[in-house]
């Protein structure tokens, strides 16, 4: 605007990177530090506030404590495992082989991630409790066996780490399922051409590409498992055994134990920083994953004979983690009792008369969920485009710190989180407690990590020369990311948006202690039922769930953001 | 948690308690009541009775009072508790009703200084004394048992159970559900009062029984419904009463050591938003009609002595009760909740 006599030509006239890295340095330091500040407040404190090591004393010494957290880390060690085990196979299947309907296997896998766990795990117990249980019934029927005889008990720690994994399974499958997309032919050819049998060069040459990719995908299972609130409090109580994050809930019992309940948080955010560290070394030793290479397309591996089997895998699969328990659902839905056999007899639409129109909590929850959903991952996903772009692109000096503050909130439990949002945003100052507000604030912290993530992948991945390009020809940083970068990341803005949407929808654990009467949503509903055993409408409210979800991510995947609209990769 | 405000509170109930010292015998529903009410319009009533039940005692009074609504808001005693300690402590004042069935609670409210004074004039009146604060801030709403009960179609009568001792018998392994005296209010006085009456090593051997261990007291009837276990140790009365009603084979052991009664407090808060419609709500659930209805429809236990008990029903006298002692479980509380874990795992 004012010459172009001098160089550099970079539009600087408005240039807003510097009060954005402020304002969003502000936001992200409050959501993070805040509750983080009183968690440790509380740990180190008694009930007066007075300094003390008590609080970890006691969490070292109860032997209670001692034991939740040892079958809490072996549950999550067992599905991050299980989750590999299966997933890995499942998407060389789908990306690399002829395996038929793979298309339709995609969508079966993103279902199984739309689904919430804590109703993957309710769908479970009216599948596989051990009397009640319709394969257990099955079970007892085609071999006439007595009552008593059972075939699966989902109450058992076996039986919590297969409902988890069911639902954690997808992270492994679609960063593997992703990088295998994106690794170049050329290196599997070359190995072929020197002589490798296809064994051979899956081995030595495809499966150490997406190594990477596949830790990074069992070390988000993992965390999941071990911040995980809803299925420990479904399947292991009733079992007769904590986890770490139902022992610090029931710490919230009458007469409540904040402070014990914020030490106990803190091993389990070292456990979780320890864990992303450990992935960044493992990744740091292990880059072999090329992004942005220019060969053609995947190889395509032909299943011949193995063919059926590779169906048969997949589908069995597929079978035990979304059409079994969405066949329960829609059968508890639509029938008196969960034992009722199925017949026309049995039919019946009470529990969808009593969750639409006589249980008065169901059209709020309903709006206040899809009204959270939409406005944390809207919010969440621009405010995780723009800290990826600073940071990536290393704009402003100090962006780096917006990267830690964006992900830090990962190593914060659920329901820890949870404690120390209420810990800092329900008394006299801010009085948010009650209002949508604090549980905006809570989702958006939840979500950032997981939004900043994505992103910032996929940010490393664009080459900034185009942006370079813009930029020389006038543009101002932020309308080169507008008009050059977002479009170019299109497809990983909208998964994100899902990302968060789902997550946001499916939240639960720290929910459970924000929500009041006014500020219900559906989540909270179905927890609610559960306890007192409504099976019926628990099956009606979740079924409504997966639709709305399943709606909200199809038109969003068909939505056209920014002025380009990049090509669907070949 | 509860912050700093309860010493404002409590100045506000000891002021609320030195009006109510006036009305001592309590007040009746006078039209100006239920005129200041309809111009509240709502009512806000929290409580730990079974939701259905809640819900249809909410339509009746609309019926009977059209103008004030009634928002339930149903969850465990101990979630209730834990809500309203938290909103209390925030400054908020959402709820106007309390209602929870762990009799502890109440006195701990009170002792909070979250209560107003001033009962019914027919709770003062009808009421055992026991049943009623001396300082006229709660009485109790409702009484239930906790019971052993049994699919009679999966288990034969003369080998049911007939005493908490036979729950021992290695039989039942594997058979049983149970709650939680940690998150239950029921099952907190129900564990109190049996570890008082035979030990803690009963509670130790039934641990050894392989039971499946839900939360709320109205989930061990919920799974007996289901056919998940044949035998509930424990678990509501008036949840067991209700799936009778519905046609579920299922019936009630009255243990020959003693069934604990469980009283369910209600209060009015001191610092409640719709002051007069909480008054005339609070009056109505004392009413022989809502106890009556909360007998017919809740199988709750009441004590308006006009309440009728539904045939077939074993009248509350004829019963061996273990009644509950509030002052001496308050003391025991966290010592249950370590045993109960020690033993049961969670």
């Amino acid at each position: 605007m004012t010459s172009t006599v001098q160089a550099p030509v970079f539009n600087r006239g408005i240039d807003f990177s510097k009060p954005v890295f402020i304002l969003l340095a502000a936001v992200l330091a409050v959501l993070v530090i805040l509750p983080l500040f009183w968690l440790m407040v509380y740990s180190f404190t008694d009930i007066d506030r007075n300094v003390t090591f008590d609080n970890f004393i006691k969490l070292v010494t109860d032997r209670a404590m001692r034991r939740s957290f040892g079958i809490a880390i072996g549950m999550a060690a067992l599905v991050g495992i299980l989750a590999c085990v299966v997933a890995t196979p499942m998407a060389w299947l789908v990306a690399r082989t002829d395996l038929p309907y793979a298309r339709f296997v995609r969508i079966l896998v993103t279902a199984s991630f739309v689904t919430p766990p804590f109703l993957g795990a309710i769908a479970w117990e009216i599948l596989a409790a051990p009397n009640s249980g319709i394969l257990n019934i099955l079970y007892r029927w085609i071999f006439g066996l007595t009552d008593g005889e059972f075939l699966f008990d989902i109450y058992t720690f076996t039986g919590l780490v297969f409902a988890i994994s069911c639902y954690t399974f997808p992270y492994v499958f679609t960063l593997v399922a992703n990088a295998l997309d994106r690794v170049p032919s050329d290196l599997e050819d070359a190995s072929s051409i020197l002589g490798a049998k296809w064994l051979t060069t899956l081995r030595r040459v495809t499966f150490p590409m997406v190594v990477p990719a596949m830790l990074a995908g069992a070390l988000i299972a993992i965390l999941q498992a071990l911040t995980m609130f809803g299925s420990p409090a479904i399947l292991a109580l009733p079992a007769g055994f904590h986890v770490i994050t139902t022992k610090i809930w029931s710490l919230f019992q009458y007469p409540p134990k904040l402070e014990l309940a914020a030490a106990a948080a803190i091993p389990l955010l070292l456990l979780t920083i320890i864990l992303l560290r450990g992935q960044k070394w493992i990744l740091g030793r292990k880059g072999y994953t090329v992004l942005g290479g220019k060969s053609g397309a995947p190889r395509v591996t032909e299943l011949g004979k193995f063919k059926w089997l590779a169906v048969a895998f997949v589908f069995g699969i597929l079978c035990l983690t979304v059409i079994f328990p969405y066949l329960a659902l829609i059968k508890t839905a639509f029938t008196e009792t969960i034992d009722a056999p199925l017949t026309w007899e049995s039919f019946t639409l009470k529990h969808f008369n009593f969750v639409f129109f006589e249980f008065s909590a169901t059209r709020l929850a309903v709006f206040n969920t899809l009204l959270l959903g939409v406005l944390t991952a809207t919010i969440c996903t621009v405010i995780a485009l723009v800290v990826s772009y600073l940071v990536s692109r290393k704009s402003v000096a100090g962006a780096g710190i917006l990267g830690v503050l964006a992900t830090a909130p990962v190593a914060i439990p659920g329901i820890v989180l949870g404690v120390g949002l209420f810990l800092s945003y329900a008394n006299p100052t801010f009085m948010l407690y009650g209002t949508l507000w604090i549980l905006l604030i809570a989702f958006l912290t939840i979500e950032m990590p997981a939004g900043y993530q994505q992103l910032s992948s996929a940010f490393q991945g664009v080459h900034p020369e185009l942006e370079e390009a813009s930029r020389i020809l006038g543009a101002t940083r932020l309308k080169a990311l507008w008009q050059i970068t977002a479009p170019m990341l299109r497809t990983s803005v909208v998964a994100t948006w899902c990302f968060v949407f789902i997550g946001t929808i499916r939240e639960l654990s720290a929910t459970i202690l924000l929500t009041t009467a006014n500020t219900k949503l559906v989540s909270v509903i179905i927890y609610d039922l559960n306890e007192s055993g409504d099976l019926g409408a628990i099956s009606v409210l979740g079924l409504l769930l997966l639709v709305v979800s399943f709606i909200v991510v199809y038109i969003a995947s068909k939505m056209p953001l920014g002025a380009g609209r990049l090509q669907p990769r070949g | 948690m509860w912050g700093k405000r309860t010493a404002f509170v409590a100045l506000a109930g000891a002021m609320a308690w030195s009006v109510s010292v006036a009305h001592a015998d309590g007040y009746e529903i006078t039209p100006e009541l239920v005129e200041a009410a309809k111009a509240e319009g709502t009512v806000v009533f929290y409580t730990a009775t079974d939701v259905a039940v809640a819900e249809k005692l909410g339509k009746t009074f609309e019926e009977e009072y059209p103008g004030v609504k009634v928002q339930v808001e149903r969850a465990g005693s101990e979630r209730v508790f834990q809500r309203i300690g938290q909103e209390i402590s925030t400054g908020i004042h959402n709820a106007d009703v309390i209602e929870t069935s762990d009799a502890v609670h109440f006195l701990m409210f009170k002792k909070e200084g979250w209560l107003a004074s001033g009962l019914p004039a027919n709770v003062l009146k009808d009421w055992p004394k026991e049943e009623q604060d001396a300082d006229g801030q709660y009485a109790a709403y409702r009484a239930h048992l906790s019971v052993i009960a049994y699919r009679s179609d999966m288990i034969k009568d003369e080998e049911a159970p007939k005493s908490l001792a036979d729950l021992l018998d290695p039989k039942w392994k594997g058979k049983m559900v149970k709650a939680h005296p940690g998150y239950s209010g029921t099952i907190m006085t129900a564990t109190y009062a049996i570890s008082q009456l035979l030990g803690w090593e009963y509670f130790e051997k039934l641990s050894a029984q392989d039971i499946m261990q839900v939360q709320s007291s109205t989930e061990p009837p919920k799974k007996l419904a289901q056919g998940e276990r044949a035998l509930q140790a424990d678990g509501n009365e008036y949840n067991v009463f209700r799936l009778i009603d519905d046609g579920v084979p299922v019936k009630i052991v009255y243990a020959t050591e003693g069934t604990p009664l469980v009283v369910g407090n209600a209060a009015v808060l001191a610092k409640a938003p719709h002051p007069n419609a909480a008054k005339l709500f609070y009056a109505y659930l004392f009413s022989q009609e809502a106890q009556q209805l909360n007998s017919d429809f809740g199988g709750l236990r009441s004590f308006h002595p006009g309440v009728k008990e539904k045939a077939g029903r074993t009248p509350i006298k004829d019963i061996k009760l273990l009644l509950p002692d509030s002052a001496g479980q308050e003391k025991e509380m966290e010592n249950i909740k370590a045993k109960y874990e020690e033993y049961f795992g969670t």
